[in-house]
C-alpha cells in the first residue's frame, strides 16, 4: 500500500498535497498496489470529496477530540498506526514545513529513512531510488533508500496536480489511534494574525527585488513606487534583509521565499545561486545592474546596464506617463 | 540556561555550482566555507538568550578537521564552548548524523553540562534533509518545534512561533526542548575583532563519533538543466525606460 499524508489546516487543504498525489498515484499504479490517503482530525472529513476528484479510492480518517488543531507528533503517530496495520511500502507527504516535520517524526519513531524534496521516484522489490533537491533545488541528488518502508516528501511547485476522478465514492476508514503520552506535548496553542499589507510576494504578478546595489532602506522608496504602479510587491536579496533594509519575510531565495511572478525586476542583485533558486518560477526576469559582467546578466531574460538609482525613477516616470 | 547549537560546514558556492569529476560533491577547490543562514541565526539566538538568561552557549559540528573554522566563527560571536566530531570529511546521512549528535549530547551531560535548549537549523544548506533536529529530539525524548522564527523563555517554558500562511502559529513547550530555527528569527551580529582574536586561542573539545549505518545513500549529484536563452540587452542608463515599459506592456503588466 502507498499512503499519502494529506496536509490541511483545520479543514483547509494545502495545494502541495494534490501535487504529491500525482506522484503517489503513479507509484501505486507502477507497483500494482493500493493507494490510500491519510487525513488527520475530524475537520479532514471535509476534504474527502476532493480526494475523490484526484483519484484516491480510500481515505483513512484519524479522529480524536485532541486532534482539533495541528500536533506534529500526534500526526506522525496516526500515520504509524496505519503503518502497523497495513503492509505499507511508501509514505508520502508534501515537501512543506508540516510535511517535513511529520515525516521526520515518523522516520525517527520507526527508524526509517526519509528523503526530502523528491522529484522522481523509482521503486522495485529491493530498493527505492529517488532524485531529490539539494541546495534548495540548485543541485539534484540521485539517492537510494534502504528500509522496510520508504518515507518521501515531494518538492512543491514542480509537479502539476492532475484531476483524475474516481468512478465511485471514496471509502472512508475511520479510526481512533492510541496515542503515546508524548503525542500532544507540542501542539498549536495560539495564533496571531498578520495585518494584511498589500499583495504578498508569493502571489504577486510583478515583483521588484532590491539587493546590495540599493544601498540602504531609503533606496527602496523608488522600488516601492514602481511596485505600486504595477500592482506588484517588493522583495530583496539576503544582503538587503541581513542589513535590516527589509524585513526577512521579504527575502527571495533558498532561505527566503519562492516567487513565481510574470515579471521579476532584480535591481542591484548579483545573481548568486541561492538567490536565483528563489525566482526560478518567474516567467520573465529583468536585471538592472551597473556591472555588465554580473552573473545575473546571463541568467536574466532582459538586462539594463546602469545605475538603478537613475534607471528605476526613469521607468517610474515613463509608466506614469503612459498610464495618463 | 545552557544552549547547544548544531551547525554544518558547507561550501559557499557563489554564482555557479561546479561538481567534482566523480559527481560526488561540489567542487570546493576555489571556494570558502560557511554554515546555513538558519544556523547562523541559531548561533546569534543562543548568544542573545544566554546574555538575557545567563548560562552558557555551545556550538557543535560533525565534520572534517577544517570545520574548526566554523566553530571558531561561533566562538567569535560570543559563544562559550565548541565541540568537533571529526568524520574525516565523509558526509554522513541524517540517521548517522543524528545518532552521533545524540551520543555527544549524552556524553557532555555525563561530563556535567546538560542542555536546556538545543538549536538546529530548519534544514542544512547543502543536503536539505529536514530531519536531523527532529531525530535528535526523539532520541533524547525531548519536545521539538521546527521552523521557529521567534523564541522566548519564561522560567521552564518556551514560547516558539512559526509563520503560517496568514500570520503566526504559537507553540508552548516545557524545557528542555529542541527547536529548529529559520533565518529571520534575528539579524546576526558581526563578530568583533577582539572576539575573533579570542576565538583563535580557545580550545576546541573533541568527541570521537561512532558511525552507525544510515538508510539514505547518495549515488551521485547532478546540476539541473538550465534553459539558456541568453539575456537580451535592452540598453544602458535611464534612456532605456521607454523600451523597458514597452516590455512591460508586451508582458501585460501595465
Ligand atoms: C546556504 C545559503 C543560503 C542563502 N540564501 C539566500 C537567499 O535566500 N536569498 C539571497 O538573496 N541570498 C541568499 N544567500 C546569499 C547569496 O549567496 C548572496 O550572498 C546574496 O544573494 C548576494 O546579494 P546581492 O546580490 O544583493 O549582493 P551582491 O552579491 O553584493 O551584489 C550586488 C550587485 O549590485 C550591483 N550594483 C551595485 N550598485 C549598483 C547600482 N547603483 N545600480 C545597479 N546595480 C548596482 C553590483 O554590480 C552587484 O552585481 C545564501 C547563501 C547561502 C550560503
Ligand atoms: N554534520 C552536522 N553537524 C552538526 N549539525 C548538523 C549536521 N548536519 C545537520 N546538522 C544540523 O541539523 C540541521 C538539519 O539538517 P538536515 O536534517 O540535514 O537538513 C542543520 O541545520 C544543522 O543544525
Amino acid at each position: 500500500m502507498i499512503i499519502a499524508i494529506i496536509e490541511h489546516d483545520r479543514g483547509t487543504l494545502h495545494n502541495a498535497s494534490l501535487e504529491m498525489l500525482t506522484v503517489a498515484r503513479a507509484l501505486a499504479a507502477d507497483r500494482d498496489t493500493s493507494l490510500a490517503a491519510l487525513l488527520i482530525g475530524e475537520s479532514g472529513r471535509e476534504i474527502v470529496k476532493t480526494l475523490g476528484a484526484y483519484g484516491v479510492p480510500v481515505a483513512y480518517l484519524a479522529v480524536d477530540d485532541s486532534l482539533e488543531d495541528y500536533a506534529p507528533r500526534a500526526w506522525a503517530e496516526s500515520a504509524l498506526a496505519v503503518m502497523d496495520q497495513e503492509n505499507v511500502e511508501v509514505v508520502l507527504a508534501a515537501g512543506t514545513d508540516r510535511g517535513h516535520e511529520v515525516l521526520a517524526h515518523v522516520a525517527s519513531l520507526a527508524d526509517l529513512p526519509l528523503a526530502a524534496n523528491c522529484l522522481e521516484v523509482k521503486l522495485d522489490d529491493e530498493r527505492c531510488r529517488v532524485t531529490r533537491q539539494r541546495w534548495g533545488g540548485s543541485l539534484l541528488e540521485e539517492a537510494e533508500l534502504r528500509g522496510e518502508t520508504y518515507l518521501l516528501s515531494i518538492a512543491p511547485h514542480l509537479i502539476p496536480a492532475e484531476e483524475t476522478p474516481l468512478d465511485g465514492e471514496v471509502e472512508i476508514r475511520e479510526f481512533q489511534p492510541s496515542f503515546s503520552d508524548r503525542a500532544f506535548r507540542v501542539q498549536v496553542t495560539g495564533r496571531e494574525q498578520d495585518e494584511k499589507a498589500g499583495i504578498s510576494l508569493t502571489d504577486a504578478r510583478v515583483v521588484i527585488g532590491g539587493g546590495r546595489g540599493v544601498g540602504g532602506a531609503e533606496g527602496f522608496t523608488a522600488l516601492e513606487e514602481l511596485a505600486d504602479l504595477l500592482d506588484g510587491a517588493v522583495g530583496g536579496s539576503r544582503v538587503a534583509t541581513n542589513n535590516g533594509w527589509r524585513p526577512h519575510k521579504d527575502q527571495i531565495g533558498q532561505t527566503g521565499n519562492r516567487i513565481a511572478p510574470d515579471l521579476y525586476i532584480a535591481c542591484g542583485i548579483s545573481g548568486a545561486i541561492q538567490h536565483m533558486v528563489g525566482c526560478q518560477g518567474a516567467k520573465n526576469i529583468l536585471a538592472i545592474n551597473t556591472d555588465p559582467q554580473a552573473p545575473i546578466m546571463e541568467k536574466a531574460d532582459y538586462v539594463v546596464v546602469g545605475d538603478l538609482h537613475e534607471v528605476v525613477p526613469a521607468i517610474v516616470d515613463e509608466v506614469k506617463q503612459r498610464k495618463r | 540556561m545552557n544552549i547547544l547549537v548544531c551547525v554544518k560546514r558547507v561550501p559557499d558556492t557563489g554564482a555557479k555550482m561546479i561538481l567534482t569529476a566523480d559527481n560526488q560533491a561540489v567542487d570546493s577547490k576555489n571556494l570558502g566555507f560557511t554554515v546555513s543562514p538558519h544556523e547562523e541565526c541559531a548561533e546569534e539566538e543562543a548568544v542573545r538568550q544566554v546574555e538575557e538568561h545567563g548560562g552558557s552557549s555551545w556550538i557543535l559540528t560533525l565534520g572534517p578537521e577544517e570545520a574548526g573554522e566554523q566553530l571558531q566563527e561561533g566562538l567569535a560571536l560570543g559563544m562559550d564552548e565548541a565541540v568537533l566530531l571529526n568524520n574525516n570529511g565523509e558526509e554522513w546521512d541524517p540517521r548517522s548524523t543524528s545518532l552521533a549528535i545524540t551520543e555527544a549530547v549524552q556524553k557532555i551531560a555525563e561530563e556535567g553540562t546538560s542542555f536546556d535548549v538545543l538549536l538546529f537549523g530548519n534544514e542544512a544548506a547543502d543536503s536539505g534533509d529536514f530531519q536531523v533536529g527532529v531525530r535528535v529530539a526523539n532520541a533524547l525524548d525531548l519536545p521539538v518545534v521546527t521552523g521557529v522564527k521567534d523564541l522566548s523563555f519564561t522560567g521552564d517554558t518556551a514560547v516558539a512561533k512559526r509563520e503560517s500562511s496568514d500570520g503566526w502559529e504559537v507553540y508552548q513547550v516545557p524545557l528542555p526542548a529542541v527547536f529548529t530555527v529559520k533565518e529571520g528569527i534575528n539579524i546576526p551580529r558581526y563578530p568583533s575583532l577582539r572576539g575573533r582574536m579570542q576565538a583563535r586561542r580557545q580550545e576546541i573539545k573533541r568527541i570521537t563519533p561512532k558511525k552507525q549505518p544510515g538508510g539514505l545513500k547518495k549515488i551521485r549529484l547532478r546540476i539541473p538543466e538550465e534553459e539558456d536563452g541568453g539575456a537580451e540587452v535592452l540598453g544602458e542608463g535611464p534612456e532605456v525606460s521607454s523600451k523597458v515599459v514597452d516590455l512591460f506592456q508586451d508582458i501585460g503588466v501595465v
